[in-house]
């Protein structure tokens, strides 16, 4: 080392490889360990505020049993299973066996595509499809038949102001006119061509999810594992009577707004842990062909790269009883 | 020697024996814009953050020109205000207007906390001088380092970006409370050009580059201190920018979340903050859901802002600590008793946030517990004013430009922290809450406080980056100039505080004056102590500047210091140190008896 390079590198400054004796960490794996420190400081906010507004919530006004228990279980095993095969990796690196190391990394990055495919291609379009609208309380009367409040308050059950299902007419001016109108093709082609919606100008014509169908129904008390099929019965709602509406977008309610955004910040991670990951599989000079000079280096890289996905995995194990379950 | 010291030496040597005159010479954007040298990042943080400082100093003379003569066009510069701000700012005959009060009181507050303290005093100070401090080569991680800090520039730009969309920057306060930040600024029908907005964005980089920053510090004091250099041994700075990064890497994330949230609820029209049934304009707002809790906000808020007090007054007690050991030649009173007051005031300062929050309306419980623990904090805060006020005791004290500037620190720290505690109380602040009592009791400890420590580093470690020191005569003028006139400025606020003049009141109160006559007249005392502490900055940067090209050379070690930074060469290479470096003693061994000089170095065998 008698000259400098022309770019200060990592090479200069000491302990990114071997451990420091007296710490027995090489610096990487303590900044990764601050690093998850915070992360666990902007997922415990994020998760206060859910814990804050769920608190708060005025009765009703807090949803359950909007999400699809079964395939948040198979994400849950998926991302669980990346997190185990990641741990073969690293310690396939640690043997010196290389083919190994790409094999399970393999496993791993394709573990997390599928995760982020069934976010992204079913579980939040899904959601999109999905319409709501609140009935103002003092309206309520007028739809129970949709509501079943009576029954709830029977039963010692949180009141229900909410109609979901699809939307098939939205009233004139209404931003949702034109997934309506979509909705409504399908509707009529599944009921027989040439079917009528009820409701006029001023109405939101809805064909009603199960709950909604049947409020007054003893199962619909219990969570459900499965997802209750849409039923084909429509309910038609004044507008006047509406206090809000949309899709199940972030807007929608404080509810789908966090479940939006903590679910989006953690498939963002899953993202950049993937992109970490792909770095480290594919021939690159600070991934795969790293073996070739330094393999010590490359399983430091990718125990830290693991550490991270670690924590991914156990952000998630909250997220799926928080909002999936409870 | 046992095995580990040799390897640690091992390591150490591979940075420390570099050849300096055959080395490889860095292009020129290598090595002053995109280096992963910390002491150029050092400095680059350390120019960064005194402009924005200044800037910001800029905006409250303005506003403070408009406190004392309400309505009247600023003198001399009022044209050209109007024409860089814009009509929203500034009214065409050039006086501040009043959202152009609420745009400079934002960004004066913004901009001074996380644009000029806290880069000057972390991230320059800090990132220059750790390293050297603890004979490290560089920071543990050089790459993200250089990112840290270009990432704060980016917000920085993003930042004064806002300035020029339509309708100006954010109006909120620094403290952006909601309802009002959710749905300011979209007057101008932009649901991203516009204030808030950016002012959101800008906050969301200039936290992630606090974080890798402050990830980086722990590492590296950590994993990169010289053999010998034992937790005691550490120069008390050293240990104040641990505490401080500690509290950057735990309080600040909560706002980054905070700040996407609210983020979301003005751009995808979310409620996280926004309560059900809010009247806008006498009408209840219809286009959102509601739900949300603006009280949310200022939990998530103020948990990280209330750790930021100390992220602004740590390292500045840090610099004060080492200047006061250097200039009374004697060891830091009570060094052991300083580090763990650190240590008690750091978790102290994550239970406390709610002190903010008085007028809130919480429980009588609530209150009470964050009233205790409020109280209790000023023990640590005193253990630490106490021992460096005992360590001048007995000393022959050297009164250079470092000196005068961390003495006069003393006092004015122990001003702002004492008219504290009448604030920690739930019962007075009802009182005093948003009066100029709290504006001068925060300015206290962050202005004549804080900056003047600051201004006491950049006199002290100057000559070790540039390898002069500073001019005396101009130094001494700015600081006899600046106590003087700061003082004027701050202090007939608690008068005026106590006697309830509001802090947001833009016309400085002219519309309650039969409520506030005996105070109102401070307005224009005030006004002119701050014009004249205005002026006597110009001694400062005038010297900051001829310095660099006539101040006196020195050497290794002009203050004769016993720290490590003053065990290289001047100004340090590449690399820090032309030897390997072990440490033998504590940090402070002045006046040893029975020794040559008055300080023994740390790297002085025994």
């Amino acid at each position: 080392m008698s000259k400098f390079l022309p770019f200060f590198t990592d090479r200069d400054v000491p302990y990114t490889v071997a451990a420091r004796p007296d710490t027995g960490l090489y610096s990487a794996k303590l900044g990764i360990w601050l690093f998850l420190a915070s992360e666990v400081m902007l997922f415990g906010g994020l998760f206060s505020a859910y814990i804050f507004l769920r608190l708060g919530a005025e009765p009703g006004y807090w949803p359950k049993g909007l999400l699809n228990v079964p395939v948040g279980t198979l994400n849950t095993a998926v991302l669980i299973g990346s997190s185990v095969t990641v741990v073969f990796a690293w310690a396939s690196l640690k043997m010196r066996e290389f083919m190994k190391y790409r094999f399970y990394m393999a496993i791993t990055i394709l573990c997390g595509i599928f995760f982020l495919c069934v976010k992204l291609t079913y579980e939040w379009p899904a959601k999109f499809d999905h319409f709501g609208v609140f009935i103002k309380q003092s309206s309520a009367a007028k739809y129970e038949e949709f509501l079943g409040n009576d029954f709830l308050k029977e039963k010692n059950e949180e009141p229900r102001w909410e109609v979901t299902g699809h939307i098939l007419r939205a009233p004139k001016g209404s931003p949702y006119g034109a997934v309506a109108e979509h909705n409504a093709e399908h509707f009529s082609h599944g009921a027989g061509h040439g079917l009528h919606l009820p409701g006029g100008e001023g109405d939101y014509v809805i064909q009603l999810d199960a709950i909604n169908a049947k409020p007054n129904s003893e199962d619909n008390l219990r969570p459900a594992f499965w997802p209750r099929p849409l039923s084909s019965k429509t309910a038609v709602i004044r507008a006047e009577d509406v206090e809000s509406a949309s899709t199940f977008v972030p807007r929608h309610s404080t509810y789908f707004a966090t479940y939006f955004l903590i679910t989006g910040l953690h498939g963002l991670h899953v993202l950049g842990g993937l992109v970490v990951f792909l770095y480290l599989w594919l021939p690159f000079k600070g991934g795969a062909t790293l073996y070739k000079s330094n393999p010590e280096h490359l399983a430091n890289r990718v125990e830290i790269a693991g550490l991270f996905w670690h924590f991914v995995d156990l952000v998630w194990i909250f997220v799926f009883p928080i909002f999936y379950l409870l | 020697m046992s095995t580990i010291d040799s390897t640690v030496r091992h390591n150490q040597g591979l940075a420390g024996a570099h050849d300096d005159h055959h080395h490889h010479e860095l292009g020129f954007w290598q090595k002053y814009v995109f280096s992963t040298d910390h002491k150029v990042i050092g400095v680059q943080y350390g120019v960064t953050g005194l402009t924005f400082l200044f800037f910001g100093f800029l905006l409250m003379l303005v506003m403070r020109w408009q406190l004392a003569n309400p309505g009247d066009a600023v003198p001399l510069v009022g044209g050209a205000l109007r024409g860089l701000f814009g009509p929203v700012v500034m009214t065409d005959a050039g006086a501040l207007t009043s959202s152009g009060y609420n745009v400079f009181g934002a960004m004066h507050g913004t901009i001074m906390v996380f644009f000029g303290v806290v880069p000057l005093a972390v991230g320059g100070f800090g990132n220059f001088v750790v390293p050297l401090q603890i004979g490290a080569p560089d920071m543990a991680f050089p790459k993200l380092n250089m990112f840290s800090y270009w990432c704060f520039f980016i917000s920085g730009v993003v930042m004064l970006g806002s300035f020029f969309v339509p309708g100006s920057a954010a109006k909120s306060g620094w403290t952006a409370y909601p309802p009002l930040a959710g749905m300011a600024d979209f007057e101008n029908g932009h649901l991203w050009l516009n204030g808030q907005t950016i002012w959101l964005l800008a906050m969301v980089f200039n936290i992630t580059a606090s974080l890798l920053g402050s990830i980086n510090f722990i590492a590296t004091i950590i994993q990169l201190r010289a053999p010998g250099l034992t937790w005691m041994r550490l120069p008390f700075f050293v240990w104040a920018q641990f505490v401080t990064a500690f509290l950057l890497v735990l309080a600040f994330p909560p706002l980054e979340a905070a700040g996407f949230m609210q983020l979301t609820d003005r751009v995808l029209g979310t409620c996280f903050f926004m309560p059900t049934g809010l009247v806008v304009g006498q009408s209840v707002a219809q286009s959102w859901s509601g739900g949300g809790s603006p009280i949310l906000w200022q939990h998530l808020f103020w948990f990280l802002a209330h750790p930021e007090v100390y992220v602004l007054i740590l390292p500045a007690i840090g610099i004060v600590a080492e200047i006061v050991a250097n200039n009374t030649r004697k060891p830091l009173y009570g060094y052991k008793a300083m580090v763990y007051a650190l240590f008690g005031l750091g978790f102290l300062s994550f239970i406390v946030w709610a002190h903010h929050m008085y007028m809130t309306g919480m429980g009588a419980r609530v209150a009470t517990f964050f009233q205790i623990t409020t109280v209790m904090i000023s023990v640590p805060s005193v253990v630490l004013l106490t021992s460096l006020l005992i360590s001048l005791w007995g000393g022959s004290i050297r009164f250079n430009m470092p000196m005068l500037f961390a003495t006069a620190f003393l006092p004015m720290f122990g001003i702002g922290g004492l008219t504290g505690i009448p604030l920690a109380f739930n019962a007075v602040d009802l009182y005093l809450h948003d009066t100029y009592y709290v504006i001068a009791h925060f300015h206290y400890v962050v202005a004549p406080g804080t900056i003047f420590a600051l201004f006491a580093g950049v006199y002290h470690w100057y000559p070790k980056v540039t390898g002069r020191k500073m001019s005396e005569g101009l130094g001494r003028l700015h600081f006899w100039g600046s106590l003087i006139t700061i003082n004027g400025v701050f202090f007939p606020m608690f008068l005026q505080g106590m006697a309830g003049v509001h802090r947001r009141w833009y016309d400085g109160g002219v519309t309650y004056e039969q409520l506030i006559k005996p105070v109102i007249h401070w307005n224009m005392f005030m006004t002119v102590s701050a014009g004249l502490l205005a002026l006597f900055q110009l001694p400062f940067i005038l010297n900051f500047f001829t310095s660099l090209r006539f101040g006196q050379k020195v050497g290794r070690n002009p203050w004769e210091a016993t720290t490590l930074d003053w065990d290289t060469p001047t100004p340090p290479p590449h690399g820090n140190f032309d030897k390997p470096v072990e440490v033998f003693r504590g940090p402070y061994e002045y006046s040893v008896p029975g020794a040559t000089a008055d300080f023994v170095p740390q790297t002085h065998r025994a």
